[in-house]
């Protein structure tokens, strides 16, 4: 990167990026760490009216800081509505009601797919992950799916060791096969730039950070990356977003 | 019906070698004292079920009390790992740990499954993922109405479930509100059951969004003020959030652990 763009982290990039793909009063089932960072950046700037839920069964929660777990009690304390856990997944998700759900992986292959499961032989693993938690079912049941993650060749793999949430499958054609109601996965936010799916259902870079060349992103992606004929450059983050961001981290909860 | 008694006689009573135990409590309402006091009455061979195993079950599984974990996800929330559970399964230390895993969704469906007496729950769930070739607790179900393909998960029937609630009256009457996670469904599932509390009240004065078990539906009740913590209990504690972050290099280390486990749990 150079020097006009080192004020800011690759991480605030990645949650910029992520919270400039929100709109006002979606409904959007967010994760700790990056995802919530993001989501509550929108609600801060240009999308007020976003609605976070969290799977501890807060539904419409409007921290002031960001929360270092997902069932902090300020969550509770400026819901809409909490519900019990069963409810959550029964009532709010499944049916497919929630927009948008933001994962992490650890692994995430061409078509979307993620492990966060194992690395290695599941029996005998190598790294033992934490495993699914909520994140089967956000995939499958939400309208659409954003998965937020660092992009490298451990992480962005030919093969996953587990499949622990389903993106394309093998590709087209295998969510319907599967009865996966939503739409699945739309966009991958890395700290290099943006993948979305073809027609074909394979992730292609669609967009690239300052300061980062296409060169760059196939060095780190573990498929023969595909690249976009309409491949955007991606702004900076703005003033009004880092201060926003940074005002969220320095609260906390 | 509900017996207040102390922590030790309620974990002495309900808890033996060999049982399946789920202790739960959503991120909230952790049930960090009962826990501690199943250390110390050094109980072995326990099935330990939770949908997110956290701290409280590190610390079980360090100590030597687990032979198995049924769970949904297995992190330190916000944080990152869980060392003792990974040693466990990625090393056998300090013994081999068999593992049962789930969606939170499944998990959440299992209870529900337990206290409604039925032999299964059914959801949209697992299809395509490797957490489907489970043959004993997952099975495809076919809709009789509509012939659609559907996910059967079994129930969770433990033997003991053991929350942390914020008040209970002198019945026994037990009260919690805020995140009430699937307690109220894990309590009903059980055969046996141990409610913490932070307060024991002469009367339960209504509360927005509170779950009640009446007595009837309780075994112990026992009175342990900050009973949750490093979790929390809304409206009494905040949640230690600095104990989850030096947690990790506490748990990091089978030397470091077993000093804090001799400290602060074993002395």
């Amino acid at each position: 990167m150079s020097d006009d763009t080192a004020d800011y982290t690759a991480d605030e990039m990645m949650t910029v990026t992520a919270a400039r793909t929100l709109r006002d009063q979606m409904t959007c089932f967010v994760g700790i760490g990056l995802p919530s960072a993001a989501a509550n950046l929108a609600r801060a700037t240009h999308a007020p009216g976003l609605v976070l839920i969290y799977e501890s069964g807060t539904i419409g929660a409007k921290p002031g800081g960001l929360p270092l777990s997902i069932g902090d009690g300020i969550l509770a304390q400026t819901a809409d509505a909490v519900v019990s856990v069963p409810e959550i997944f029964n009532y709010w998700l499944q049916p497919g009601r929630i927009d948008l759900g933001f994962l992490g992986a650890a692994q995430i292959d061409k078509f979307g797919n993620i492990n966060t499961t194992v690395i290695g032989e599941y029996a005998a693993p190598k790294i033992r992950l934490p495993g699914a938690g909520g994140a089967p079912e956000i995939a499958s049941c939400c309208r659409e799916v954003t998965v937020v993650l660092r992009q490298n060749l451990r992480a962005f793999t030919g093969r996953l060791d587990f499949i622990t949430s389903v993106g394309f499958g093998d590709g087209p054609g295998t969510r319907q096969r599967l009865g996966l109601a939503g739409a699945g996965p739309q966009k991958i936010i890395t700290d290099l730039g943006v993948l979305e799916p073809d027609d074909t259902c394979e992730f292609v870079l669609t967009g690239v950070y300052p300061g980062v060349s296409v060169r760059d992103v196939r060095a780190r992606t573990g498929w023969e990356l595909r690249v976009s004929p309409e491949l955007a450059q991606i702004p900076a983050p703005g003033p009004a977003e880092l201060t926003a961001l940074r005002a969220l981290q320095a609260k906390g909860a | 019906m509900a017996e207040i008694v102390s922590l030790t006689a309620a974990i002495g009573s309900a808890i033996h070698d060999g049982d399946t135990v789920a202790m739960e409590g959503f991120t909230h309402l952790i049930p960090h004292a009962a826990g501690r006091e199943v250390i110390r009455q050094r109980r072995r061979g326990l099935t330990l079920v939770r949908m997110t195993p956290d701290v409280i079950y590190d610390q079980l599984i360090g100590a030597g009390c687990a032979r198995k974990l049924v769970f949904s996800w297995g992190g330190n929330p916000g944080v990152g790992s869980l060392h003792r559970f990974r040693d466990a399964v990625e090393n056998s230390w300090p013994g081999p740990l068999e593992i049962e895993e789930h969606s939170h969704a499944g998990m959440a469906n299992r209870y529900v499954a337990g206290a409604s007496g039925l032999p299964f729950a059914v959801l949209r769930g697992y299809a395509g993922t490797g957490l489907a070739g489970q043959p004993a607790s997952i099975r495809e179900i076919t809709c009789p109405f509509t012939g659609e393909q559907l996910t059967a998960v079994s129930a969770l029937r433990p033997d003991v479930t053991v929350i942390h609630a914020q008040r209970a009256d002198r019945a026994g009457n037990v009260q919690f509100w805020g995140i009430t996670g699937v307690q109220k469904e894990a309590v009903l599932a059980a055969q046996r059951s141990v409610v913490t509390v932070e307060e024991i009240v002469d009367e339960l004065d209504p509360r927005p969004g509170a779950v009640v078990l009446p007595a009837w539906t309780v075994g112990y009740v026992a009175e342990v003020p900050g009973g949750a913590h490093p979790s929390y209990a809304l409206d009494y504690s905040a949640r230690d959030n600095d104990f989850y972050v030096a947690w990790d290099a506490i748990s990091r280390d089978r030397e470091a652990f077993t000093a804090w486990l001799e400290r602060e749990v074993l002395a």
